[in-house]
C-alpha cells in the first residue's frame, strides 16, 4: 500500500514531461502487489542502466571526474562505486585530454569503458580523441581495431551556468562517421539507450541534460526489465498527429508536447517525433510522418547553422517526402550568441512553448 | 633490422617513383629500437607507437608485402589501403598514430586493461622527442603512476622534431627524467643490445606491479622527417655521415658478431641477400596487386551492425556498409 501510495505522491507532483495519452497503471495495495509501472527520474532511470550493465558484463567500467567517491558530480554514479570499487568505478584527474585517450586505448585492448564527461563542454578539451582515435580507427584498420567505448554526460544548456558552459555538441560529433550520436530525452530513453550504448560495439556519444535529470517519467515493467534496450538509430513517435510534424531531441521534446497540448485545443494535431539518435538519424521515421502532415518544424537547443534541423530539412529536400511539404521546413534552434547569464536573455536564447506553436500556426497559415 | 632497413630504403624509391603517395615517414637509422624493443617483449605484450611506424608494423608480426601494399594504397594491404602509411596495425600493435602525441593516452590505456585483466602484459607507449612536449603526455605520466599501470613510455630521440632540434623545442633535453616521479633511464638507442637489456629491465619492473617506466633510446634517422623533407636544412650533411659511419646500429651489431667470432661475413653476406629478394618479391608484389574496389568505400564504419547504406559525394551515390 505504502509503495503504492508513494507512486500515486510522484505521479501528482511531475509535470507534463511524462507524455501525453500514457495512463499510469496502478494495481489496487489491497492484494499487496507493487505497481506495474513506476516513476523514474532520468537520474535513477541512468543510475540503473549503469548498474545493470556494470554487473553483466566485467568488462564494463566507468571512469571520470568525481565519479567514485562523490558519487558523481550530478550524481548519475550514486552508489556505483561503493558496490563495484576502485576496479569498476575510476576517478580521474582533471585530465580531459588524457583520461578520454587511456579509456578509447582501453576499448581498443578489449575492456568496455564509459567514459564521463563532466559536461561536453570539456570533450572539447579531448575531441581529438573522440574523433580520430575512437571514431576513425575501425576505418583505418579495416576492420581490425574495434572500440567499444561510450562517451556520456550533460550537453547543452543548463540553467544560469553561461556561455562556456552551455554548448551543444550534437552536430559537432553527429557531423562525424565512424561515431554513433545518441540524444535521450526520457527515462526509458536514457536507460534503454544507455544499456544499448554499452553493448554496442562502436564509439558511442551519449548526450544528456542536466535539466533533466531530475524529472520523473513513467516507467512500464517492460522498461524496467534488465534486457530493455532501446534501439540506437530509431525515432519514436511520443504523439500521434496528422497536421504538423515536430522533430526534436532531448528536453525540446518535452516543449514540443507542451506546444502540442496547447495547439490540440484549437484543433491542431502535432505529430512529436523524439529522434532519440542523432547518428545514424531515422531519416525515414520523419520522411513518413511529413508524407502524412505535410509540414515540418525541428526543434533543437542547439546553434542554427550547421545543426541537427539544418541537416534534416537538407535530407527531406533529398528525398521524397520533399513533394509533400505543403510550406518550406523550419528550423527552432537556439539563438545564434553565446548563451547570456541573465535569465531572461538565457530563456530567450532557447526555443520556448510559445515559440513553438508560433511557428506551428506561421507554418499550417493560421 | 636489415630487412626493415632495406624495405625503407625501397619505399623511399617507390615513393620517388611516385607509386607512393602523401606521408611517408621513414625509420632507417632507427633499426636498433624496434627490433631491440621486440627481442625484449613477448608477441602477447602490447605496443603503440606514432606515425614512424613501417618498422613496428614488421616487428609486430606484418609481412614486408602487405607493408609495402599498405603503402602503396593496395587491397593487399595490410589495412586494405584503407589506412595507409600511418595506419598500419597487427595483433597486439595498436599502430600508427597521425596526432603528434595522442598514442600515448591510448597506451596507458591499454596498459589499464592489462592490469584489469591480470595477464601480466604490458603495453610500451612510444613516441618521439617532437611529442614529448604535449600535455596530454604528462597528464598521461600522472594518471600511470597515480595508478601504477604497467606502462613503459619510450622517447625515441632521434634529435629533432620534424625540423626542430631538440635544443630548440625543449626546455630539458632530458627526455628521461620528464616523467618527474617516474623512474627513467636513457640508453643508447643504436646498439640494438643496449635497447633489450634496457627494455627487459623496464619490462621487469612493469611486470612486478611497480607502475609504469621511462626509457629516451637515443637514436637516429637518415631521412628527413618525412619524403617531403630533404632532412639537410636544420642539420649538416657532416652529421648525417658521422652517424653513418660511426653509429649504425646494423653495422654495430654487424662489427660485435664478426669480432667476437658469433658470426662470419659471409654468413652476414647471405642474409643480405636473402632480404634483398624478399624485398624485391614485396615491391612487385606491392607495385602489381590491385586497388581496392569503390565498393570497399563504404565498410568498416561500424562493427557488428547489419549492412547499411554510406552516402557518397552526393545524394545518388551510395555505397553499402558491412563492418
Amino acid at each position: 500500500m505504502a509503495a503504492a501510495a508513494g507512486a500515486l505522491r510522484r505521479l501528482v507532483r511531475c509535470g507534463p514531461q511524462q507524455g501525453l495519452g500514457r495512463r499510469l497503471q496502478l494495481r489496487s495495495g489491497i492484494h499487496g502487489s507493487a505497481p506495474a509501472a513506476v516513476q523514474v527520474t532520468v537520474r535513477d532511470a541512468l543510475n540503473q542502466a549503469l548498474d545493470e550493465e556494470l554487473e553483466r558484463d566485467e568488462r564494463v567500467f566507468l571512469l571520470g571526474e568525481e565519479v567514485a567517491q562523490y558519487d558523481g558530480a550530478y550524481k548519475i554514479s550514486r552508489g556505483l562505486w561503493k558496490k563495484y570499487g576502485d576496479k569498476r568505478i575510476i576517478d580521474t584527474p582533471i585530465s580531459e585530454m588524457g583520461f578520454t585517450g587511456i579509456a578509447v586505448g582501453a576499448a581498443m585492448a578489449g575492456l568496455r569503458p564509459i567514459c564521463e564527461f563532466m559536461t561536453f563542454n570539456f570533450s572539447m578539451q579531448a575531441i581529438d580523441q573522440v574523433i580520430n582515435s575512437a571514431g576513425k580507427t575501425l576505418y583505418m584498420s579495416a576492420g581490425m581495431v574495434p572500440v567499444p567505448v561510450v562517451f556520456r554526460g550533460p550537453n547543452g544548456a543548463s540553467a544560469g551556468v553561461g556561455a562556456q558552459h552551455s554548448q551543444c555538441f550534437a552536430a559537432w560529433y553527429g557531423h562525424c562517421p565512424g561515431l554513433k550520436v545518441v540524444s535521450p530525452w526520457s527515462s526509458e530513453d536514457a536507460k534503454g539507450l544507455l544499456k544499448a550504448s554499452v553493448r554496442d560495439d562502436n564509439p558511442v556519444v551519449m548526450l544528456e541534460n542536466e535539466l533533466m535529470y531530475g524529472v520523473p517519467f513513467e516507467m512500464s515493467e517492460e522498461v524496467q526489465s534488465k534486457d530493455f534496450l532501446v534501439p540506437i538509430g530509431k525515432a519514436k513517435i511520443e504523439r500521434q498527429g496528422t497536421h504538423v510534424t515536430l522533430v526534436s531531441h532531448s528536453r525540446s521534446v518535452g516543449h514540443c508536447l507542451e506546444a502540442a497540448a496547447v495547439l490540440v485545443k484549437e484543433g491542431v494535431e502535432c505529430e512529436v517525433i523524439n529522434l532519440r539518435t542523432i547518428r545514424p538519424m531515422d531519416v525515414e521515421s520523419i520522411e513518413a510522418s511529413v508524407v502524412k502532415t505535410n509540414h515540418l518544424i525541428t526543434v533543437e537547443g542547439g546553434w542554427p547553422q550547421f545543426g541537427v534541423g539544418a541537416e534534416i530539412c537538407a535530407r527531406i529536400m533529398e528525398g521524397p517526402a520533399f513533394n509533400y511539404l505543403d510550406a518550406p521546413a523550419v528550423r527552432l534552434t537556439g539563438a545564434d550568441v553565446p548563451m547570456p547569464y541573465a535569465k531572461i536573455l538565457e530563456e530567450n536564447c532557447l526555443p520556448q512553448v510559445k515559440d513553438i506553436i508560433f511557428a506551428v500556426k506561421k507554418v499550417l497559415n493560421i | 633490422m636489415q630487412t626493415i632497413r632495406r624495405m625503407e630504403l625501397k619505399s623511399d624509391q617507390l615513393y620517388k617513383q611516385k607509386i607512393i603517395r602523401g606521408f611517408c615517414h621513414l625509420y632507417d637509422g632507427q633499426e636498433a629500437c624496434c627490433v631491440g624493443l621486440e627481442a625484449a617483449i613477448n608477441p602477447t605484450d602490447h605496443l603503440i607507437t606514432a606515425y614512424r611506424a613501417h618498422g613496428y608494423a614488421y616487428t609486430r608480426g606484418t609481412a614486408v608485402r602487405e607493408i609495402l601494399a599498405e603503402l602503396t594504397g593496395r587491397k593487399g594491404g595490410c589495412a586494405k589501403g584503407k589506412g595507409g602509411s600511418m595506419h598500419m596495425y597487427a595483433h597486439n600493435f595498436y599502430g600508427g598514430n597521425g596526432i603528434v602525441g595522442a598514442q600515448v593516452p591510448l597506451g596507458a590505456g591499454i596498459a589499464l586493461a592489462c592490469k584489469y585483466f591480470g595477464k601480466d602484459e604490458i603495453c610500451l607507449t612510444l613516441y618521439g622527442d617532437g611529442a614529448a612536449n604535449q600535455g596530454q603526455i604528462f597528464e598521461t605520466y600522472n594518471m600511470a603512476a597515480l595508478w601504477k599501470l604497467p606502462c613503459i613510455f619510450i622517447c625515441e630521440n632521434n634529435r629533432y622534431g620534424m625540423g626542430t632540434s631538440v635544443e630548440r623545442a625543449a626546455a630539458s633535453t632530458d627526455y628521461y627524467k620528464r616523467g618527474d616521479y617516474i623512474p627513467g633511464i636513457r640508453v643508447d638507442g643504436m646498439d640494438i643490445l643496449c635497447v633489450r637489456e634496457a627494455t627487459k629491465f623496464a619490462a621487469e619492473h612493469c611486470r612486478s606491479g611497480k607502475g609504469p617506466m621511462l626509457m629516451e633510446l637515443q637514436t637516429y634517422r637518415y631521412h628527413g622527417h618525412s619524403m617531403s623533407d630533404p632532412g639537410i636544412s636544420y642539420r649538416t650533411r657532416e652529421e648525417i655521415q658521422e652517424v653513418r659511419s660511426k653509429s649504425d646500429p646494423i653495422t654495430l651489431l654487424k662489427d660485435r658478431m664478426v669480432n667476437n667470432s658469433l658470426s662470419s661475413v659471409e654468413e652476414l653476406k647471405e642474409i643480405d641477400v636473402e632480404v634483398r629478394k624478399e624485398i624485391e618479391e614485396a615491391a612487385q608484389f606491392a607495385t602489381t596487386d590491385p586497388e581496392p574496389p569503390l565498393e570497399e568505400l563504404g565498410n568498416h564504419i561500424y562493427k557488428n551492425e547489419p549492412p547499411f547504406e554510406v552516402r557518397g559525394p552526393s545524394q545518388w551515390i551510395k555505397y553499402k556498409s558491412v563492418g
